[in-house]
This record gives C-alpha cells, sequence and structure tokens, in this order.
C-alpha cells in the first residue's frame, strides 16, 4: 500500500470531531507555523515540496502563492475552491466530508502563509449538507482557540466562514469563483489581472482546491524535501483518485504519483478490475475535460512505455496520443459503452453549463449537443464528423475561460480514437435508433504518426 | 407578479443578517447565493418575483441584482415545484452505470415525464449534471440528501419513504 498522507486516519471512528482528529496529530501544523515558522518559510517549503494544484490545472502551489501580492494596509485572501463539479469528481466531497478537519486545518495553515486575516471556502451548492460538516467543524476550531482572534498567543486573528453556491460549474473556474463569491453571476474575469493581484473584491487573493490547501498540512508537519520523495519526476506526492464508471471498486483512492494506470485498474487494491468479465475499451483518466484515450494508449504510450499515473507520464505524446492527470477523475468505459453517445452527454453538460459570455462557447457548444444528438439518434450525416471537428476547434483557445477548450477536447478526442463509431453511426442510422445499440468494434490499430 | 405572500420567519431573517455578516463593510452583495437558499426553503421550493423583491429589501441591493443570479444558478427554482425534486444525475459516470434507466424507472413510476411534477404535487423530476457521486452511481438528490447506489427496489422504497413523510425536502433540511 502506498503513503497516505491524507487518508490516512479517515477511518479512526471520531475522525469528523476535532477531538479525535487532534489526538491523531491534528492541527500539529498549525502550531508548527505559527509558533516557529515566518510565512516566507511556509511557501518556501511548498515550493520544495513540489505540490501542483490538484483541481485540475496542475499549477505549481508555490509559485502561486509567491505571485500574491502585498501592497500594504489592502486585506489578502485565502479562498478554498470547493466547487468540485467535474464530471467524474468527487474527491474533494469524500475528504470534506469525512475529515473536514484536514481542510480547516490547511486553511489556519495557509492563510497565516499569505497574510490572510479573512478565509472562505466556497462549496458547491449540491454539497450543503457537507457545508453543514464543515461548519460544524470551524465552531469546533473556534471554540478551541485555532481560529479568531490571537491564535495561540501569536497576535495573528483568522475568520473562516463557509460560502455556498447555487449550482454552475462555471463557479470551479477561479475567476467566476470570484464573482459567485461576490453575488454575481458567474462570468469569468479576462486574466490579466490575475487574482494574486486583484481578486476577491479587488485585493490580492489566491484560489486553491480542497486538496492542495489539505496536502499543506504534511508539507508543513514533515518538510516540503520530504513531500518530494514521494511521487515521480515533476509529479511530487500523493494524489486522490475519484474512480468511477465500469469498475469493480469505485471510490476515491489516494496514490503515490507513479502507480501504473494498469495496476490502477485491474489491481484488487484500487479499482478491481471490470466487473462480469467485460473488456476494457476507454477511459477518461482526469476528469470529463480531458482528452478520452482507447485502451491501449491508455495503458501504455505510443512509445510503447508503460502508462503512469502522473502529470508527465498521462500528457506524454500531446492530445495526439496521451491525456493528462486533470482532476483525478477516473472514469472507466467497458465494451459496451458507445462513444458517440458518451460524447454527446459531455456536449449536452457543457452547452448546460456555459455563462454564455464568448460566442464560441456559447454558439459553439450549442451547436455540438445539436449535432451530436443527431448522429445518437440515426439523424446524422457523414458531413457531421468534419463539421464538429471545425467547430471545436473553432472554440478552442478563442475563449475568456478554458470551459470553451474543455468543451472542445472531449468531442476532439473522440472523433481522434474513435472515429469509425461517428462513420458507424452516419452510415447506418437505423442501427443505432436503439439508445443501447452494441458499437462497432475497433479497427486495427494503424500507425499512429 | 404573483399573489403570492412571501414568508419569512423571525429564525430565517436572523440567519440571514448572520451570513451577511460575514463579509467586509459595503460588501454585503456576498450573501445573496446563500440568502436565496434560504428564501427558496421559506417559499414553498421556488423563488416567485415577490420572494426575490423581498430578499433584494432584506440585503439592500436592486431586484435586477437579485433576478440576474436567480436565474444564473440551476438550483434555484424560478417556478412551483413537488415537495420532493428528485434531481438524478445523468453525466457519463452516472449513465455509464445506469441513469437513463433510472429515468426511465421514476417516469414510469411516478407517471410523469422529466420536468413535470405529479398532480398530488408531491414529485418533480429533473436531471441534472454530475453531483460528485461517481463512485455511488446511478443516484439522485432530494433536499440535502443524495441516495446512492439506486436500484429498482431501492427507489420503490425511496418513494414510499418519501410519500410517508409527506414533508417538503429542501437543500437547507439539516440531515
Amino acid at each position: 500500500m502506498g503513503k497516505k498522507l491524507l487518508l490516512e486516519h479517515i477511518n479512526v471512528p471520531g475522525i469528523q470531531s476535532l477531538e479525535v482528529y487532534r489526538k491523531m496529530g491534528g492541527y500539529a501544523s498549525v502550531e508548527k507555523a505559527i509558533k516557529t515558522m515566518s510565512p516566507d518559510e511556509i511557501v518556501e517549503e511548498v515550493k520544495k515540496s513540489g505540490l501542483r494544484g490538484r483541481g485540475g490545472a496542475g499549477f505549481p502551489t508555490g509559485m502561486k502563492w509567491s505571485f500574491l501580492a502585498k501592497p500594504v494596509g489592502v486585506p489578502r485572501y485565502l479562498v478554498c475552491n470547493a466547487d468540485e463539479s467535474e464530471p467524474g469528481t468527487f474527491k474533494d466531497r469524500y475528504l470534506m466530508e469525512k475529515i473536514p478537519h484536514a481542510l480547516i486545518e490547511g486553511m489556519i495553515t495557509s492563510s497565516f502563509a499569505l497574510g490572510a486575516n479573512t478565509s472562505y471556502i466556497y462549496i458547491r451548492g449540491e454539497y450543503f449538507y457537507v457545508s453543514r460538516i464543515l461548519e460544524r467543524a470551524i465552531e469546533e476550531a473556534y471554540a478551541a482557540g485555532w481560529l479568531g482572534k490571537n491564535i495561540l498567543g501569536s497576535g495573528y486573528d483568522l475568520d473562516l466562514y463557509v460560502q455556498v453556491g447555487g449550482g454552475a460549474y462555471i463557479c470551479g473556474e477561479e475567476t467566476a469563483l470570484l464573482e459567485s463569491l461576490e453575488g454575481k453571476r458567474g462570468n469569468p474575469r479576462i486574466k490579466p489581472p490575475f487574482p494574486a493581484v486583484k481578486g476577491l473584491y479587488d485585493c490580492p487573493t489566491v484560489v486553491n482546491n480542497v486538496e492542495t490547501i489539505a496536502a499543506v498540512v504534511p508539507i508543513v508537519n514533515h518538510g516540503g524535501d520530504e513531500y518530494a520523495k514521494i511521487g515521480i519526476g515533476k509529479s511530487t506526492g500523493t494524489k486522490l483518485i475519484s474512480a468511477g464508471g465500469n469498475i469493480n471498486k469505485p471510490g476515491v483512492y489516494e496514490i503515490e504519483l507513479g502507480v501504473s494506470v494498469e495496476e490502477f485498474i485491474f489491481s484488487d487494491e484500487y479499482c478491481g478490475g471490470i466487473p462480469d468479465g467485460r473488456k476494457l475499451k476507454a477511459c477518461v483518466p482526469g476528469g470529463s475535460s480531458v482528452p478520452i484515450l482507447p485502451a491501449d494508449l491508455l495503458l501504455k504510450t505510443s512509445t510503447g512505455e508503460s502508462r503512469l499515473m502522473s502529470y508527465e507520464s498521462l500528457s506524454e505524446g500531446g492530445f495526439a496520443t496521451g491525456s493528462m492527470l486533470g482532476s483525478g477523475g477516473f472514469i472507466v468505459y467497458d465494451e459496451r459503452a458507445c462513444i458517440v453517445r458518451s460524447t454527446w452527454n459531455y456536449s449536452r453538460f457543457y452547452h448546460h453549463e456555459s455563462c454564455g459570455q464568448c460566442s464560441p462557447c456559447r454558439e459553439g457548444t450549442s451547436w455540438m449537443e445539436k449535432i451530436l444528438h443527431r448522429l445518437e439518434y440515426g439523424h446524422g450525416r457523414s458531413e457531421d464528423i468534419d463539421l464538429l471537428w471545425d467547430i471545436q476547434r473553432k472554440i478552442e483557445g478563442n475563449t475568456i475561460c478554458p470551459l470553451g477548450d474543455a468543451a472542445a477536447w472531449p468531442v476532439a478526442a473522440a472523433i481522434r480514437h474513435f472515429r469509425h463509431e461517428f462513420e458507424y453511426h452516419a452510415k447506418f442510422p437505423d442501427k443505432v435508433k436503439d439508445t443501447k445499440h452494441t458499437p462497432p468494434p475497433m479497427p486495427a490499430r494503424v500507425a499512429v504518426g | 407578479m404573483s399573489n403570492q405572500t412571501v414568508k419569512f420567519s423571525e429564525e430565517a431573517i436572523a440567519e440571514c443578517h448572520k451570513i451577511i455578516k460575514r463579509y467586509p463593510a459595503g460588501k454585503h452583495k456576498s450573501s445573496l447565493l446563500p440568502i436565496l437558499h434560504i428564501a427558496q426553503a421559506e417559499n414553498e421550493g421556488w423563488l416567485s418575483s415577490a420572494t426575490m423583491d423581498k430578499v433584494a429589501e432584506i440585503i439592500g441591493i436592486t431586484p435586477v441584482e437579485v433576478y440576474e443570479v436567480a436565474s444564473f444558478y440551476s438550483m434555484y427554482n424560478l417556478k412551483p415545484v413537488g415537495k420532493c425534486v428528485l434531481e438524478v444525475c445523468r453525466t457519463v459516470p452516472c449513465w455509464l452505470n445506469g441513469a437513463e434507466e433510472l429515468v426511465s424507472y421514476l417516469e414510469k413510476k411516478l407517471n410523469i415525464k422529466v420536468g413535470e411534477t405529479t398532480k398530488d404535487g408531491m414529485f418533480t423530476i429533473k436531471t441534472v449534471e454530475c453531483l460528485g457521486s461517481c463512485g455511488t452511481a446511478p443516484m439522485l438528490q432530494c433536499g440535502a440528501n443524495y441516495h446512492e447506489n439506486l436500484t429498482n427496489e431501492k427507489t420503490d422504497a425511496l418513494l414510499e419513504k418519501l410519500k410517508a413523510e409527506n414533508s417538503r425536502k429542501s437543500y437547507t433540511d439539516i440531515i
């Protein structure tokens, strides 16, 4: 079993409570940080750790922290992105529900490092019951003196609040999140300026994912260098993977980055293989926005190397033959899955979630959904495939925020790797009129150029 | 403009003012999304323009600022809904585990289509996007509760239980 930095104590009875959490060593990082370290020293440790944003983008956290502007007399904010809405991803919900103090502790230590005296956890509205769990944990922390005025007699004050959203995937984008936190529609802002300079209420702000902030705790406790010893290459530490789809043991797994994808899917230690003796067909390894891969390119790179669960290995080959670690929303498809139906499903998602600001996204996601719908329901034409390719290509890179790219990439990847299924739908509409139609088999692999 | 009397209990108003204190001076508009959840729970699970006007008054912003937010986010209902809104996730990981069959089953059992409400005002079926429950699919959300790993049997039991309880389910319920 790999090292567990976040979920080590998750099964200890009562770990939701401050009393048990403290007994298991909780809040040690707050003591260490506030009593023995300067904010800059903490930022240094996070830099040394190599921790990368665990929400999906994988941006180096220490670098993001170091960008925070520090004008005198202007408040700074730390905002936790608990908007978890990337299809396939449920690891933040698991962490917040089962071990809420892990996030609270991380928020306190991180807020201290960043010089924030008021911090917010922005949580998606659908997780309302989880927001109650977090609020109870925060009350416990205030009562025990970990929050509020003059924490540990240091003179450092911190208030922490939970902010509930209203149902919008786009609010997982950091600037749309800030707009929502300010009480507005979730329309992303043009960057620059970045939140580090002008964020919440125009003040310097850092927005970090739940898991990223929770990871600060072991980094401060053991040091950045120790954290960096785990993992592989530039993928240091552990990552929470939410595994779902057609597997025997769906759930959240904390893995050391670098485990092989094959082991992750088939070993009993993790997903336990595909049920009912079915075959692995495809996988979206990092949340719906990352390219879908057919089984052969999932398990091995195009150069024949074993594919590993890491940022570098999953991206090997770029989008031509690779994908991304992303949010770790690991969706496994068995041989029954129709890729055209899957692509239509995602296209409906992105169309629904588009905020509407940018024409390529607002119009393009609508067109892609319509075209994929008619292909899937037996009214498609062979020209539709090139039309889809053209539309996604014209959305990508032409929008204020990455939702446009996220809508384009699944369509591009599905056509790139499963074009034969789209052609089948266009050529044999009667064969696909039943919504449970069997997809055609994969053709023999042509040499990838 | 509806003739509906807007309901806001004293506790609810007190909760609203507690929320408004979380933000720096002048930034009370930040309370809007949380307060809209309270307003919806107080008023039969939906937001009429009268209710939204009241929210604007409580916070101290203009009505249009409330309308534009309520119309953007998917959890706010701008039309009446049943006591139990059954929000079935239909995104890919749930689809791979039978979400479409679950929707069909609910439509058959309740004799309504997605988007409709039963004649007794008890149930509304909605399909929604990924709820972050992909490891326990298929599933649905009703109020604050997630109902996971649903089979036909479990769905039957859930509907029976909700009918017996005969109460409105809100996101703000303490469960």
